[in-house]
């Protein structure tokens, strides 16, 4: 028979768990310090997911105004086709699915680093609590170890918080990790979006509004001819009448 | 016996329910062997589920150690590598 995975870990957890007990002189000290790191990290963990968070609303103004160039560009298509430049309109919608491609790609990434937050938020609630268990395990502990005729009877309970400390560590040690990644994920993310191709297809529109200006105005021109036209035409035409 | 599921607590289990837990226990040891970190989620969540569902949870205030401990169910291959060869993943208390 093979030894398992978990009687390994057993075994390897329950010699560090004692290890920490065992070779402290003074085990209220050792506790309280204990919970003051346990406090810490987990402040850190909330402070590192807050900044998960700040990362997601950068990202979330962004496909806004992804957003509103799809708007701008289909507006543009319209502009263009109506003024008899397919060519420009084809440009324009090019533009636009691949604007609403890159809006597709940013929306997954938001909505993962959605998923991941709500996991972390929850996760860092049973952290609290066990955090907060742990407050009251230590104060029991350190009330036994001053009373010495309960020598006898701390080393079960020794034991237990020494595994309960060392669970709780390795459970918070494992959402600052998490954390981490994630906030590493959201700016590399975010950095994409800010200094890659995105900003681009949104800004690098120069070309086309141009054109469309200068339809626009090329337009304009054309209409108010025409309405000079209308009003003097009657005169010339009479003109040309009489002559 | 008590046994504790890493980051969600202690249980309370029968000798028939830690029995069904060892044979998964020896095919995680494979899964492990064999680098197979889909297999070796899915053993680890199985046995945690075992024990959630057929365990009787014990409060977080209670201080009797556990006779088996299991991992965290989502136990990466790369965390279990650090934990069996260097020891690495438990963090150290730190000396006051």
């Amino acid at each position: 028979m093979t030894v398992g995975l978990w009687q390994r870990f057993t075994m390897i957890f329950k010699a560090k768990a004692s290890r920490t007990l065992d070779r402290v002189e003074n085990p209220g000290e050792t506790l309280d310090y204990s919970y003051q790191r346990q406090l810490e990290m987990l402040q850190k963990t909330k402070r590192g997911l807050a900044d998960v968070v700040t990362a997601k609303k950068r990202l979330q103004h962004q496909t806004q105004g992804l957003e509103q160039s799809v708007v701008k560009l289909d507006g543009q298509a319209r502009q263009a086709l109506s003024a008899g430049r397919d060519d420009l309109a084809r440009t324009a919608l090019e533009r636009k699915v691949l604007v609403q491609e890159q809006l597709q790609g940013l929306d997954q990434q938001i909505a993962g680093l959605e998923d991941q937050q709500r996991q972390m938020v929850a996760q860092q609630q049973e952290l609290s609590q066990k955090v907060e268990a742990f407050r009251t395990q230590k104060e029991v502990i350190k009330a036994q170890y001053s009373a010495a005729e309960a020598q006898v009877r701390i080393g079960e309970a020794a034991t237990g918080i020494g595994e309960q400390m060392a669970d709780t560590g390795l459970a918070i040690q494992r959402a600052k990790d998490k954390t981490e990644q994630m906030q590493a994920r959201a700016s590399a993310i975010d950095e994409l979006t800010t200094s890659g191709a995105l900003e681009d297809f949104t800004s690098d529109q120069t070309q086309l509004d141009r054109e469309l200006g200068a339809i626009a105005s090329k337009s304009q021109v054309d209409k108010e001819l025409e309405q000079m036209k209308a009003e003097l035409g009657p005169g010339d035409a009479k003109k040309e009448l009489s002559q | 016996m008590i046994v504790r599921v890493m980051g969600e607590g202690q249980f309370e289990i029968d000798d028939e329910v830690a029995k069904g837990l060892n044979e998964l226990d020896e095919q995680a040891e494979r899964a492990l062997q064999a680098e197979d970190q889909e297999q070796l989620a899915e053993l680890l969540e199985r046995m945690a589920e075992a024990v959630r569902t057929n365990g009787a949870r014990l409060p977080d205030e209670d201080l009797s150690p556990s006779e088996g401990i299991a991992p965290p169910p989502d136990l990466t291959l790369e965390e279990a590598k650090e934990l069996f060869e260097g020891e690495g993943l438990i963090p150290d208390l730190p000396a006051a």
